[in-house]
C-alpha cells in the first residue's frame, strides 16, 4: 500500500510539476514558449561553467579510489568498528559514499548480494546509502555553477551530515533488523 | 573523529584552505599509496578517465539544465515561485534569515528539496543549480559562499529522502522480503542527519574562522 503510493508519487511527480507550472502560467497569461526558450538559453552556459570544478573533484576522487587508499583507510579504521557495532564489510561503503555515487551504488549492490538474505548488514548498507549523499560532487557542481570557490563551513557541515546519517542508520537498523 | 580533526585543522589554518588541503590530500595520498600498492598505472589512468568522465557528465547535464531552467523561467514569470516562497515562509525565515521571505531563491530551493525527497535525481540537480543562482544574486562577495548557500547545501547533502530508489531496487532484485522497509529506516536516518546538518551549519556559521569579513580581510592583507 505504502509502497504503491510512494512508487506512484515518484512516477507522477514530474508530470504533476510540469502541468502545474504550465497551467498556472497560462492562467496568468504568460507567453510560455518565449519564457521557456529565454530560460533554457542559460543551460549550455551552466553546463560548461561547472566543468573545471567537476574535473578537479572527479580526478582527485578517481585517483584516490584507484590507488587502493580506501582499503588502507578501512584497515586502519577497522578496530574502532567493533566498538560501535558496525559490520566491517560496510566500512568501504561509508568511506566511498561522499565521494562517488556510482561507486557507492556498485559497492552497496555487492555487499547486499554477498551477505545472506535479509541480513542486518544488507539492510544497513541499503539504509546508509539512502540516507547519505555524494557530498563532494554536490559541492563541486552547486558551488561551481555560481563560481564560488571559498566554501567556508559547507564541507564540514556536509560531512557531518553524512557521518550522522551513517550512525543514525546503524542505530535504526540495529533496532529494526536484528 | 575525522570531522573533529577537520574542524581543528580548519581552526589551525585559519584561512579558507580546507578544500585546497582535501584536494591535495586526495591526489598526493593516491600517488603515494598507489606506488606502494604497485597500482601507479591505474592511478594515472584513473586521473585521465575521470577528467573525461567529468566533461561527459557536465555535457550530459546541459539538455536537462536547459529544460528545467526553461520551466523554472515560466514558473518565475508567472509568480508561481513567489507563491511557493510565501507558502514556506514560516520555515524559510528561520532557516534563511538573510533572504527576503518572498525572494524566488526560496521557491527554487523548495523545488530542489522536493525533487530530492522524491528521488528525482535528474530534476534535482538542475533545480539545485537554479536555486544557487538565485542565492548568488543576493551575494555581496563574489566567489565566497553565503550563509544561505551553506545552509542549503547542508540540507541538500543530508539527503532528505522519502524514496531511496537505488536501495529499493537492489534489495528487491536480490530478493529481500519487504524491501520497502528500507523506506522507513532511511526516513529515520535521513531525518536525524538533516537535523544534525541544520544545527551544525547554524553553529559553524557563527564561528569566527568561517566569517566572511575575516576571510575578506585576510585576502586584502595577502594581496
Amino acid at each position: 500500500m505504502l509502497k504503491e503510493i510512494l512508487n506512484n508519487a515518484s512516477i507522477l511527480a514530474i508530470p504533476f510539476i510540469l502541468v502545474t507550472i504550465l497551467i498556472y502560467a497560462s492562467f496568468k497569461r504568460i507567453k510560455v514558449y518565449e519564457s521557456f526558450v529565454e530560460g533554457a538559453k542559460e543551460g549550455f552556459e551552466v553546463g560548461v561553467r561547472i566543468i573545471p570544478y567537476l574535473v578537479a573533484i572527479l580526478v582527485a576522487v578517481g585517483m584516490f579510489q584507484a590507488s587502493g587508499a580506501i582499503e588502507l583507510l578501512s584497515s586502519i579504521l577497522a578496530p574502532t568498528l567493533n566498538l560501535i557495532g558496525m559490520p566491517i564489510e560496510t566500512l568501504p561503503l561509508a568511506i566511498i559514499r561522499p565521494l562517488s555515487g556510482s561507486g557507492s551504488f556498485a559497492l552497496m549492490a555487492q555487499i547486499i548480494e554477498s551477505e545472506p538474505l535479509n541480513s542486518f548488514t544488507g539492510w544497513f548498507a541499503a539504509t546508509m546509502t539512502g540516507s547519505t549523499e555524494t557530498t563532494f560532487y554536490v559541492l563541486a557542481v552547486y558551488f561551481g555553477a555560481v563560481g564560488v570557490y571559498k566554501t567556508r563551513h559547507a564541507v564540514i557541515a556536509g560531512l557531518l551530515a553524512d557521518v550522522s546519517g551513517v550512525f543514525a542508520s546503524l542505530f535504526i537498523c540495529r533496532l529494526l533488523f536484528t | 573523529m575525522f570531522i573533529v580533526y577537520l574542524i581543528v585543522f580548519e581552526i589551525l589554518c585559519g584561512k579558507e584552505k580546507m578544500l585546497n588541503y582535501i584536494w591535495l590530500f586526495f591526489i598526493l595520498s593516491a600517488i603515494i599509496i598507489g606506488a606502494f600498492n604497485g597500482r601507479i598505472e591505474e592511478v594515472t589512468s584513473a586521473a585521465f578517465d575521470s577528467a573525461g568522465k567529468a566533461v561527459t557528465l557536465a555535457i550530459g547535464l546541459i539538455g536537462l539544465m536547459a529544460f528545467w531552467l526553461g520551466m523554472m523561467k515560466i514558473a518565475e514569470e508567472s509568480q508561481l515561485i513567489t507563491l511557493i516562497s510565501k507558502l514556506v515562509k514560516p520555515i524559510a525565515v528561520r532557516l534563511f534569515p538573510d533572504i527576503p521571505p518572498d525572494h524566488p531563491a526560496i521557491g527554487s530551493m523548495v523545488m530542489n528539496i522536493s525533487a530530492n525527497m522524491l528521488g528525482l535525481g535528474n530534476a534535482a540537480t538542475p533545480l539545485g543549480i537554479k536555486a544557487m543562482e538565485d542565492l548568488e544574486s543576493l551575494n555581496k562577495h563574489k566567489g565566497v559562499a553565503t550563509n544561505a548557500m551553506c545552509t542549503f547545501l547542508a540540507i541538500n547533502t543530508s539527503s532528505v529522502q522519502l524514496i531511496p530508489i537505488m536501495s529499493l531496487v537492489i534489495l528487491k532484485e536480490v530478493g529481500y522480503t519487504n524491501p520497502t522497509q528500507v523506506i522507513g529506516s532511511t526516513l529515520f536516518a535521513t531525518t536525524i542527519s538533516t537535523i544534525v546538518a541544520i544545527i551544525s551549519v547554524k553553529i559553524l556559521e557563527k564561528l569566527p574562522v568561517f566569517s566572511v569579513e575575516r576571510l575578506l580581510k585576510k585576502e586584502a592583507n595577502d594581496a
